[in-house]
């Protein structure tokens, strides 16, 4: 196995300079996005460099608070953005999308770490924190489509629901169309990035295996690993906010309440 | 002859406030006002696709809140206006709420199309779909408005022997002599 080669900061400056790339198409396309792309950036470059520190802390505490802690923010910050990312709102929105996330991604987590690769304890935060970050960062697209999709249908197709409510169909039977269609649209990104996996790009986890000196056989299998993983989270996420929005817009009589639903910009 | 729906002080401010109606067993009622005046928000809210804000209705002496809104529905089945058709084809339409019921011949080529429809044809496949779910009661809004005289008048004859057999219908209705021609009991909203 070969030692990783350290980044020191003359070449992250080095690295940065690659962003003089995005600099130069919005100068020459006159794009106007310079302010964002300059946020954009340096968010990233704070976010991560905080992510380190705060991750060689949580590795030197003992016992699970720490990473039970971190799992958390993660979790909720999760959670938060995926609904934050819809264009249409119902109240109790962030809730559900905060407690699906918890749900999905720590069943699915818990199931991997302990059931899968078998490691002691639980909570090892090698293990379990970056195998729930890429849990998170794929049941977030999955939660915030289906979401959007689902509540889009609601308040779209509200008289065809009606319709059906009133001659007798339950919410769930009433709803089935588009509550098909939403999970439908959630799964798409999950089956689109198992299909293109190995073939069109060389997935994150496996990358950052080889790169710190791992027998890319065993890379491989991680990969496979997670992204088994990161379907069955994202079908969980997908399949549970999308219930949770028909909880939502129906109320305690079954009527179907658009009114309840409205489009943020 | 006791009632067959019963509504009792219906209440949805600031379109009517303690609404009585009643529908005996083969009785049509003609409920006819003013455009805007709540008609059709009546009948929605009968049929409990709108909250009210006070009153109770029954259907053979049996209290809408006794039952799950669904079960409720199914008897007092109110038929939206414009003839609103379902997404697939005239057959999709009707078997979307047949729940294992044997569908009726439909009206016009089962492969077709809904959406092709013309609102009256729209609304003679919406009034076949509400009559296969087998209601008590039928809360029409501007039911047959779409439809060509001859067409109107065969569901009107139809929709008299329907009541004959014990049910009910209330119509929500612009046309004058509507009542007339249905014998119906004819109410002034609100």
């Amino acid at each position: 196995m070969t030692a990783v080669i350290d980044l020191g900061w003359g070449q992250l400056a080095l690295a940065a300079a690659l962003i003089l790339c995005n600099a130069g198409a919005d100068v020459a396309l006159r794009l106007g996005l310079g302010k964002r792309l300059l946020v954009a950036a340096a968010r990233g470059f704070a976010q991560l460099l905080l992510l380190g520190v705060v991750l060689q802390w949580v590795f030197r505490q003992d016992g699970p608070w720490a990473v039970l802690g971190m799992m958390a923010v993660m979790i909720v910050f999760a959670g938060f953005e995926a609904v934050r990312r819809t264009s249409y709102r119902v109240r109790g929105a962030f809730a559900a999308g905060i407690g699906v996330m918890l749900v999905s991604s720590m069943v699915v987590t818990l199931y991997g770490v302990r059931g899968v690769i078998g490691v002691t304890p639980w909570y090892t935060p090698q293990y379990i924190v970056p195998i729930l970050g890429m849990i998170l960062g794929n049941t977030l697209t999955g939660i915030s489509l289906g979401l959007e999709t689902a509540l889009e249908g609601f308040a779209k197709e509200k008289e065809r629901v009606e319709v059906l409510l009133a001659h007798g169909l339950t919410p769930r039977e009433a709803s089935r169309d588009v509550v098909r269609r939403a999970v439908r649209v959630g799964l798409i990104p999950i089956l689109n990035s198992m299909v293109a996996a190995g073939v069109v790009s060389i997935p994150g986890m496996m990358t950052g295996q080889i790169l710190a000196g791992e027998d890319p056989a065993v890379a491989a299998r991680y990969q496979i690993f997670i992204l088994f993983s990161i379907a069955a989270g994202g079908a969980l996420g997908t399949v549970g906010v999308v219930s949770a929005a028909e909880r939502l817009v129906f109320d305690d009589r079954a009527r179907l309440r658009a009114d309840r639903i409205r489009r943020v910009d | 002859m006791s009632a067959l729906l019963d509504v009792r002080g219906l209440t949805r401010r600031p379109w009517f406030e303690g609404k009585d109606l009643a529908a005996a067993p083969g009785e049509i009622v003609v409920l006819s006002g003013p455009t805007g005046s709540g008609k059709t928000l009546f009948l929605r809210t009968i049929a409990d696709l709108d909250p009210s804000e006070g009153g109770e209705a029954f259907v053979d002496g049996e209290a809408r809140a006794s039952m799950p809104a669904w079960r409720w529905r199914g008897r007092v089945l109110y038929v939206h206006p414009g003839g609103v058709r379902l997404p697939g084809t005239v057959a999709d339409n009707l078997a979307a709420v047949a729940r294992g019921r044997p569908p009726p011949d439909p009206p016009f080529d089962p492969a077709v199309d809904a959406a092709r429809l013309s609102t009256g044809e729209g609304q003679v496949l919406a009034l076949e779909r509400a009559l296969l779910c087998g209601p008590r009661v039928l809360l029409l809004d501007e039911a047959t408005s779409g439809m060509d005289p001859r067409t109107a008048a065969r569901f009107e004859e139809r929709l008299k022997g329907w009541v004959r057999e014990g049910r009910a219908i209330v119509w929500v209705s612009h046309d004058p002599d509507l009542a007339g021609r249905v014998g119906a009991r004819a109410e002034a909203f609100p």
